[in-house]
């Protein structure tokens, strides 16, 4: 596992489960906004069915470097604290570190009794769209 | 619309005084007697930003027990409360995101402890967004209380699959999405497949998906509508006793407040264990397809 992933880890894991939700806020408010060059349509992204919300996401590499660009609407909090904790956490990552994330990520948070079943799914729904795109890149 | 439109919508209906509008709370959010609750799909909405003085019920981690299948007891739901600081006498409105689904389920689970003053705030957390009211991130703080331990009357409004057996012939309202109900799909649009063996829909079961009595703006649909969709449209009649089901009875609770305390249906039960439980339960029977179908003479109570 990557370094920049164990330290969000650790820090979930640093602190009492319903502090845990409010670092998921704080994720949720610093998901990066889309490039200007996405524009204001969803064409160029993937949307996640795996979500209730409609969340899109895009990963792409970058002279060999891994960026995750996703959007998902401010009614969705905790959906948009997963996509933020996956943008951070790959970021800057090569293709093979990505890749080499293992699946049961999303379950190793602590949050499994503080989110329904459904929004961790929808998590591993994201991570699973990232890699298959990082691969096809 | 006009407040005035609005008065006169809500004074139709048969309980007006379990709706309140997001006018009246806005002058009474500070009464000491009221208390305001949200509860949100996503459990994160609350800290996102919620109505001043309002605290937080999570359906998923405060209303169900976390091993058995069922809801909390009457000294879970005495905790849950006094740490809120409610009193029993409390007068409650609930609100939430996507037209008050998720409120009118903590809104029906705190009726089965019997909470007499609850209510919801129509048009639920879209409306009062929509209208400019406030919200703020800052932490509520009340001060906690003794409610009293009551154990839960499962009696009155909520049935269990051996009741839904010994139901059929007599109304059935599946309010889940047309898809679920032919059998196409386990859950809703939108949302993974999950949790259900089977596909398809409780014989003689009319398909009113719940949100045909929210209006675009999350407010309920006027007394005539309701009364055109579930009478006129579902055959229903005041008097009839009704289960109303769902996945796991969430969007049935937003149908059993609009039978019960809107239209002023007496008999109207939620069935809880809901599609998760009839669609893997074994030899109870199903049909798929558009029409309702017919209940197996040996079954008919």
């Amino acid at each position: 596992m990557t370094t920049q992933l164990d330290a969000i880890r650790e820090e979930f894991l640093a602190v009492e489960p319903r502090e845990r939700l409010l670092l998921l806020l704080e994720y949720a408010d610093d998901l990066p906004p889309l490039p200007a060059r996405f524009g204001d349509s969803t064409d160029l992204l993937e949307r996640v069915p795996e979500c209730q919300a409609p969340v899109f996401v895009r990963s792409e590499l970058e002279n060999g470097a891994v960026h995750v660009h996703a959007s998902a609407p401010a009614e969705a909090p905790t959906t948009r604290g997963f996509a933020s904790v996956l943008a951070h956490g790959l970021d800057g990552l090569t293709k093979e570190e990505a890749l080499a994330v293992p699946d049961d990520f999303p379950d190793t948070l602590g949050l499994t009794s503080a989110v329904s079943p459904l929004r961790l799914r929808g998590m591993h729904g994201m991570l699973a769209r990232i890699k298959r795109q990082l691969r096809e890149a | 619309m006009t407040d005035q439109d609005d008065s006169a919508r809500l004074g139709a209906y048969a309980h007006p005084e379990r709706l309140v509008s997001t006018t009246w709370l806005a002058e009474h959010q500070g009464d000491e007697h009221v208390v305001v609750i949200e509860s949100s799909e996503d459990v994160l909405l609350y800290e996102t930003g919620h109505i001043p003085g309002s605290v937080k019920v999570d359906w998923h981690t405060d209303l169900n027990d976390p091993v058995t299948r069922d809801y909390l007891d009457g000294e879970g739901f005495a905790a849950l409360f006094g740490r809120l600081g409610i009193r029993r006498d409390a007068t409650l409105v609930v609100y939430g995101d996507k037209s008050n689904w998720w409120a009118a389920y903590a809104l029906w689970v705190f009726t089965l402890f019997g909470h007499e003053d609850v209510r919801l705030l129509d048009g639920g957390r879209a409306k009062w967004i929509a209208e400019g009211r406030p919200l703020t991130r800052e932490a509520t703080v009340r001060q906690a209380v003794d409610y009293p331990v009551v154990e839960r009357d499962d009696s009155g409004i909520r049935a269990f699959k051996e009741d839904v057996l010994s139901h059929l012939g007599s109304p059935l309202i599946d309010v889940r999405s047309p898809l679920e109900y032919t059998g196409e799909r386990t859950t809703a649009p939108e949302y993974p497949e999950e949790s259900a063996l089977r596909a398809g829909h409780i014989p003689t079961a009319q398909n009113v998906p719940w949100g045909k009595a929210a209006a675009a703006d999350g407010t309920f649909r006027s007394r005539a509508e309701l009364e055109a969709i579930y009478q006129d449209g579902a055959g229903l009649a005041p008097g009839d006793d009704v289960i109303a089901y769902c996945r796991i009875g969430e969007r049935s609770s937003h149908t059993w407040f609009v039978l019960t305390h809107l239209l002023g249906y007496e008999g109207v039960r939620n069935y809880d264990g809901s599609w998760t439980e009839w669609g893997s339960a074994v030899r109870v029977p199903i049909v798929r397809g558009e029409q309702p179908g017919e209940a197996p003479a040996t079954l008919v109570g």
